[in-house]
């Protein structure tokens, strides 16, 4: 019974192992590429021990080198000044807005939550061309502000600040209602700091989301100049460094541009986890 | 299952809150004022675009004929919906089998995805698991990472002497050029039971521009390869919620089970799954919904080769506009992938409200019987 029960511990973690091998195995293997000489990774694919050990890629990555093909300081700019505007943008207007449709009585409030709800199922990618026929229309087209502006606001960070709002009890802002606040100060300095948790969780998702994000920039900007991460990766494989076997600098590049998320989600893990049920009603 | 209830606490708040109302004067133009930064970004780069993209695709224009909205481009009525259903042509076929591919990717996805991701969750589930957290993150990790970045490291572990392949030769098969086998699998399976081509009948027959041996390709050696990519993604999103799921189902069913001396597979199948049916329905639905867009890994991966097969109608959409600079087409493209994945949502929404039916019923009854 016991060498069964055993037996059975023993391939339970067999499967364990092998599933956490097929993880973590392409970031391993992404860690040691980016390492090696090019020949060496046509070579070794697999191979976590680069040999010669070189950290070229790196270097061309920081325009050390003569030759600066990718120039990934700039894209990495981008990308932050991106994902910067765009979080601190989704973390005010999101509430603001969470905070109204929760709490505020207004006429029409419900037009505009249900009007939310159906927005919240547009799919994204149906947005492409027309997100740049109204950029094209609006002289935005290939500017940061279309690159930002789009994104300041999502459906779904307010159906999360909404649901919040819902769930803490009134009690306080009551009284600092009774105390003459106005609605904005009350919201401000007594609704705000009590939706920490919420106002974190609604942070890293929006971070994480206007990090990675790549469609918008590919249909909102052509100025080589302009490129975030995501796509400044991509035109390496569509553009002019497509052809060559250039994967230790490839990889690297997509490993450094994968590194402030990962830093994001292991301080933060369990919001992540909040963060993906409750976008589960996102549909 | 946790949002809903977390969406009905309020009703009780907002009874208790009404006499206070004399305070809410001035909410009125405060409420309109939270909002108006969500209505002016909302409207102008979603609602408003949907409407431009609308009328763009009944015209034939390009931005260099000048602005559409004032007389720009010539109007074509629905021309540019028959190109894609009834008449003959590139754009058809094109459109035909960029549905094909999509197809076979969703029916392939969809299931394994979810499959994936329910034996991730129940094995991290077990009471007596080390490093629960450890496995979790991984599991969890490739959900988080950029679809560009992580694109970039499978296509080379899919490259034609990559790691793939160099794995699948340890044990003894030649692995296929994966990015540049426009083969389907189903044609594959069928040369190994001798049937190397068509058959008259069905090379003959034409359903949209492609024939019915065409149809039933299956999914290509290249898509296949985008197939195991987002299913190896994308799990961990889906496992994270069945995990909840799990956590939710009382210990005291699972013990009874145990105590009826239900080995471990039967419970898993007559005790845990029936009580995961409404997060199994939300995973397959949200799993439909999501796949039909795919986008990112064509666009880093294969562009649509080799020969058309991992075209989509995301990526046609994109590149009929900007390459082709047949704006007309791909906003109609764009809006029958809309009216798809619409009608998965609102079957979404159908097969949710039915669920919660049952339950606020139950919610209303209770405080009558304690009552009397």
């Amino acid at each position: 019974m016991t060498r069964h029960a055993g037996l059975k511990r023993g391939v339970f973690y067999a499967v364990l192992v092998f599933f956490a091998l097929l993880y973590l195995g392409p970031f391993a293997v992404q860690i040691a590429t980016s390492f090696k000489t090019s020949p060496d990774a046509a070579a070794n694919p697999l191979g976590l021990v680069p040999d010669p050990l070189v950290v070229e890629s790196y270097l061309r990555m920081f325009g050390l080198t003569e030759d600066s093909a990718v120039p990934f300081l700039r894209w990495f700019g981008n990308s932050t000044f991106v994902a910067v505007t765009v979080t601190l943008g989704r973390v005010f207007f999101d509430s603001l807005a969470g905070y109204a449709l929760s709490r505020l009585k207004f006429s029409g409030r419900r037009v505009v939550f249900v009007s939310v709800l159906a927005v919240m199922s547009v799919p994204g990618v149906v947005l492409l061309i027309p997100k740049f026929l109204v950029l094209n229309y609006l002289g935005i087209y290939d500017t940061y502000a279309a690159m930002v502006l789009p994104l300041m606001i999502d459906a779904a960070g307010v159906f999360i600040m909404k649901q919040f709002f819902d769930s803490v009890p009134v009690s306080i802002e009551e009284a600092a209602r009774i105390d003459g606040a106005s609605v904005f100060r009350t919201f401000w300095s007594v609704v705000l700091p009590m939706a920490r948790p919420a106002l974190i969780t609604l942070t890293i998702l929006s971070f994480q989301g206007s990090w990675n994000e790549f469609t918008h920039m590919l249909v909102a900007t052509e100025d080589p100049d302009r490129r975030t991460l995501t796509t400044g990766m991509a035109g390496l494989f569509t553009g002019g460094l497509s052809s060559g076997t250039q994967y230790p600098l490839k990889l690297a590049v997509a490993l450094v541009a994968t590194i402030p998320v990962a830093i994001v989600f292991f301080a933060f893990q369990r919001h992540f986890v909040r963060g993906a049920n409750e976008g589960s009603v996102k549909g | 299952m946790r949002w809903s209830r977390r969406t009905r606490r309020p009703r009780a708040g907002r009874i208790a809150r009404r006499p206070g109302r004399g305070l809410r004067g001035d909410e009125q133009v405060a409420g309109w004022l939270f909002v108006a930064p969500m209505i002016v970004v909302l409207g102008l780069f979603l609602l408003l675009p949907i409407g431009m993209a609308l009328w763009v695709s009944l015209l034939d224009w390009a931005p260099s004929q000048g602005d559409p909205f004032a007389g720009g481009g010539e109007f074509v009525g629905t021309d540019n919906y028959s190109s894609l259903f009834v008449e003959e042509g590139l754009a058809r076929q094109d459109f035909m089998t960029s549905m094909r591919n999509t197809f076979y990717y969703v029916v392939f996805v969809v299931p394994l995805q979810t499959a994936l991701a329910l034996f991730l969750a129940v094995v991290l589930n077990q009471r007596r698991l080390r490093a629960r957290g450890f496995f979790r993150s991984a599991f969890y990790f490739p959900s988080i990472t950029s679809s560009v970045a992580i694109s970039m490291v499978f296509l080379f572990l899919f490259l034609n002497n990559g790691g793939v392949n160099k794995a699948l030769g340890w044990f003894g098969i030649d692995g296929p050029p994966w990015f540049s086998d426009p083969t389907g699998i189903f044609h594959l399976a069928l040369a190994r039971v001798g049937l190397q081509s068509a058959p008259p009948p069905l090379a003959a027959t034409e359903i949209g521009g492609l024939s019915v041996w065409e149809w039933l390709s299956g999914p290509s050696v290249a898509m296949c390869a985008i197939i195991a990519l987002v299913v190896w993604t994308t799990a961990g999103t889906f496992m994270l919620m069945f995990l909840a799921a799990l956590q939710d189902i009382p210990v005291e069913v699972d013990e009874a089970a145990l105590i009826d001396g239900a080995s471990t597979s039967k419970k898993f199948w007559h005790v845990t799954l029936p009580q995961l049916k409404p997060v199994l329905f939300l995973v397959l639905t949200l799993g439909l919904i999501s796949t039909w867009q795919v986008f990112d890994q064509v666009y880093v991966m294969s562009q649509g080769n080799p020969d058309k097969t991992t075209l989509t109608p995301a990526y046609l959409s994109y590149t009929e506009s900007f390459i082709g600079q047949n704006w007309g087409t791909g906003a109609a493209i764009a809006f029958v992938l809309f009216a798809i994945i619409l009608l998965m949502t609102l079957v979404q929404r159908w097969v949710m409200r039915d669920r919660d039916r049952p339950r606020r019923a139950r919610r209303t009854r209770r405080p009558e019987v304690v009552r009397p």
